[in-house]
């Protein structure tokens, strides 16, 4: 007994010696928020993600190495909104770090920032997995990441507010590329209106929203409930009387379901980058909707 | 009187209102914009709803979840004469109830206390020889505001020694706890009285160190020794990644307890003593970058050693005893999963006490194979097909389990 303190104890010791790492530490739940922080923090932030483009953020495991991260972290930033309701808690609470946990500065959900789309007006899980909050995958509208992007600044300057003129004057610029950016985007982007799609889940509403595409199906039955057999087969009886134009699902989605369906109505399967670094080409947010309009434009020459 | 006066002036006032209103309304539609602009607005409107403030008294409920669980259960033995050669049995260490019964349905409430606190309360609704008994299996309170990386964890909990002591046997991959935590945790694990003082270190190695103190009521203490204060452990842990698809969690702990009277089987026996426990836990999982949804892989090991010296019954006795088990759990598509178990126990004991009583091994070494399938059609349900072929005694029984375990209300967060 005596002996294993005593070895506690040089552990702890070796243990302590501070890490060193610059500037603010952000532990993002997504790899969208990693690029927005970078690009509002520059030099001055080390940004984290907890999850990659291949990792669906509904059913990431609390893994210890997320909990190591989050024990460093000075802000956390999620997409919220229950998103991350099945790993998150779990992480914040083993991770022993009284900056981030939810009600204090360090920790910012994105999907506040922003209205939120398809707010249930009935909490049933007969329904699925609903989100009380609306739907959270809210980067998939490049106006949203741009009114995230103003409140992550201020809290940028709060957390750290010796270098509060930086943030605000990151912002600014990117701001100004952003809108210019957007204007490009919705120009290119006028072609896709009333486009019929099929989305694997419900995880590209925003993007929808924006472009005024058509989402006339899910290939889940219901929200987070697999593809099943039954109900792609009435999605097959549906695409003969309804022309739909792509078939999309994110790059961790199962490609079976959407690949099925394709073959038997030659509807074309799009893989839409959904994040950051779901496809080779959005390598940052930028591109992230240039890709995201090359891959819809294509399915709808 | 007077009230019927005020209803009926109400009543008038309202009904002569009424067309008012729907003047007004007509006004403002000969001044509003065109049907297509109205439409539009709708949209905008519907999209757009005000966010909703959260209701009243109730807003402040905490998370509340229940469990649900019955199984369908085939021994080829009696379950009733269950035993394991070598081992004095806690109450909770019997292999299940013969033919359809309905296990713990288990009641979860929890909340952020305050900014500093977090509080838990699991209680399990039971069946025991015809009565319903309410059991506390957790009532906890959690710090969240403590520096340098420590928590502390003061009630009634799991401890965090090993890997699966502290989850609730409902998550568990299996149907049933392993036998060594059976044969050596009086059933499904060490939980009692307590306090926890855990640290975690700041590096991106994950290790946490940790010692709590006991009451001492619980398995294999016993008796709530020494003023109270009974048992202590300490735990560790390390874990990681390695690469995008892998990710670990290994520890080393040790619990150190001594039992007062503690009641074993069913004369009953008696022991007191003291018990030292030592527990190596090993988790693996692989998921295709890291993407558990379709396919990801689980494997699973424990050791456990435990020394004891006292009288048991009265006469000397010391013993050394201890077990593992390996498995694997495989969710080889979405919402099919299948899982291989393998599990073995050995006791060498030694003293007056042991020959003819439960510490007598009768030169048997017990081990089980366990295979299962399951299917769950949302994270919620899960429907389970189990086969054992137990080896607990000198002869096999084979068991077949058929069990559902529904999770309703709040979405708790899973642990690694």
């Amino acid at each position: 007994m005596r002996k294993s303190l005593r070895w506690m104890v040089g552990l702890v010791a070796c243990l302590c010696v501070p890490v060193a790492q610059a500037g603010v530490q952000v532990f993002a739940c997504e790899p969208e928020w990693q690029a927005l922080v970078e690009a509002i923090g520059g030099e001055q932030v080390t940004a984290y993600s907890a999850t990659s483009a291949l990792q669906d953020p509904h059913q990431i495991q609390a893994r210890p190495s997320l909990i190591a991260k989050a024990r460093q972290a000075d802000l956390v930033l999620c997409s919220g909104a229950e998103l991350e309701a099945g790993w998150l808690p779990q992480v914040l609470r083993q991770a022993a770090n009284s900056k981030v946990q939810p009600g204090s500065r360090g920790y910012m959900e994105a999907a506040q920032q922003v209205q939120r789309l398809e707010l249930p007006t009935r909490l049933d899980r007969a329904d699925g997995d609903v989100h009380a909050s609306g739907n959270p995958h809210v980067q998939y509208d490049p106006r949203n990441i741009l009114r995230i992007s103003e409140a992550l600044a201020i809290r940028l300057a709060e957390i750290d507010g010796t270098h509060a003129a930086h943030y605000a004057a990151r912002q600014a610029d990117f701001a100004a590329r952003w809108t210019a950016a957007l204007q490009g985007w919705e120009t290119r982007g006028a072609r896709l209106r009333g486009m019929k799609i099929i989305a694997h889940h419900k995880n590209a509403a925003y993007l929808s929203h924006w472009l005024g595409l058509d989402e006339v199906a899910t290939l889940e039955p219901k929200p987070g409930i697999p593809p099943t057999f039954s109900h792609l087969s009435e999605l097959l009886t549906l695409l003969k009387t309804t022309p739909v134009s792509a078939i999309i699902r994110m790059p961790y989605e199962d490609a079976k379901p959407s690949q099925w369906l394709s073959t038997r109505t030659q509807v074309p399967a799009v893989v839409l980058p959904g994040t950051v670094g779901g496809t080779p080409a959005a390598k940052d947010l930028f591109a992230l909707f240039e890709s995201t309009l090359d891959a819809l434009l294509q399915a709808r020459p | 009187m007077f009230r019927t006066l005020i209803a009926v002036i109400g009543g008038a006032a309202a009904c002569s209102a009424a067309p008012l209103l729907w003047a007004a309304d007509a006004d403002s539609n000969t001044a509003t914009p065109t049907l297509e602009q109205r439409v539009e607005a709708l949209e905008q409107q519907a999209a757009n709803p005000p966010p909703q403030p959260a209701a009243g008294a109730r807003a402040f409920n905490p998370a509340i979840s229940v469990v649900l669980n019955g199984t369908a259960a085939h021994f080829s033995r009696d379950p009733e004469d269950y035993t394991l050669p070598g081992f004095a049995l806690g109450e909770e260490a019997g292999p299940g109830t013969q033919g359809l019964s309905l296990g713990e349905s288990e009641i979860n409430l929890e909340a952020n206390i305050d900014d500093w606190f977090f509080g838990s309360v699991t209680a399990a609704l039971a069946e025991e020889d015809g009565e319903t008994h309410v059991e506390l299996e957790e009532s906890y309170i959690q710090t969240l505001q403590l520096p340098a990386g420590l928590t502390a964890k003061g009630g009634r909990f799991f401890s965090r020694m090993g890997y699966l002591n502290e989850f609730h046997a409902h998550a568990d991959d299996f149907v049933d706890r392993p036998l060594a935590y059976r044969a050596l945790l009086g059933g499904k694990q060490y939980g009692d009285d307590g306090v926890q003082l855990r640290w975690l270190a700041p590096t991106d190695l994950f290790v946490e160190l940790g010692a709590e103190a006991f009451r001492g009521n619980g398995f294999p203490g016993g008796g709530g020794a020494h003023g109270g204060v009974g048992t202590w452990t300490v735990f560790s842990h390390i874990g990681g990644d390695i690469g995008d698809s892998l990710s670990y969690r290994t520890g080393l702990s040790y619990l150190d307890t001594e039992a007062r009277d503690r009641e074993t089987g069913d004369g009953p026996d008696t022991y007191s003593g003291n018990s030292r426990l030592i527990v190596a836990d090993f988790v693996l999982k692989w998921a295709p970058h890291g993407n558990p949804k379709n396919t990801n892989l689980k494997l699973q090991a424990e050791y456990l050693q435990r020394k004891e010296t006292g009288t048991f019954n009265g006469d000397d006795y010391a013993g050394k005893q201890h077990g593992y088990y390996v498995q694997g759990a495989w969710q080889f598509m979405p919402n099919w999963r299948t899982a291989l178990r393998y599990d073995r126990l050995s006791a060498d004991n030694s003293g007056a006490a042991v020959a003819g009583s439960a510490l007598d091994d009768q030169g048997h070494q017990p081990q089980r194979y366990s295979a299962l399938l399951e299917f769950d059609r949302s994270e919620f349900s899960r429907l389970r097909l189990q086969y054992n072929r137990d080896e607990s005694g000198p002869e096999a029984d084979n068991q077949l389990f058929l069990n559902y375990v529904f999770n309703l209300g709040a979405h708790g967060a899973h642990a690694f």
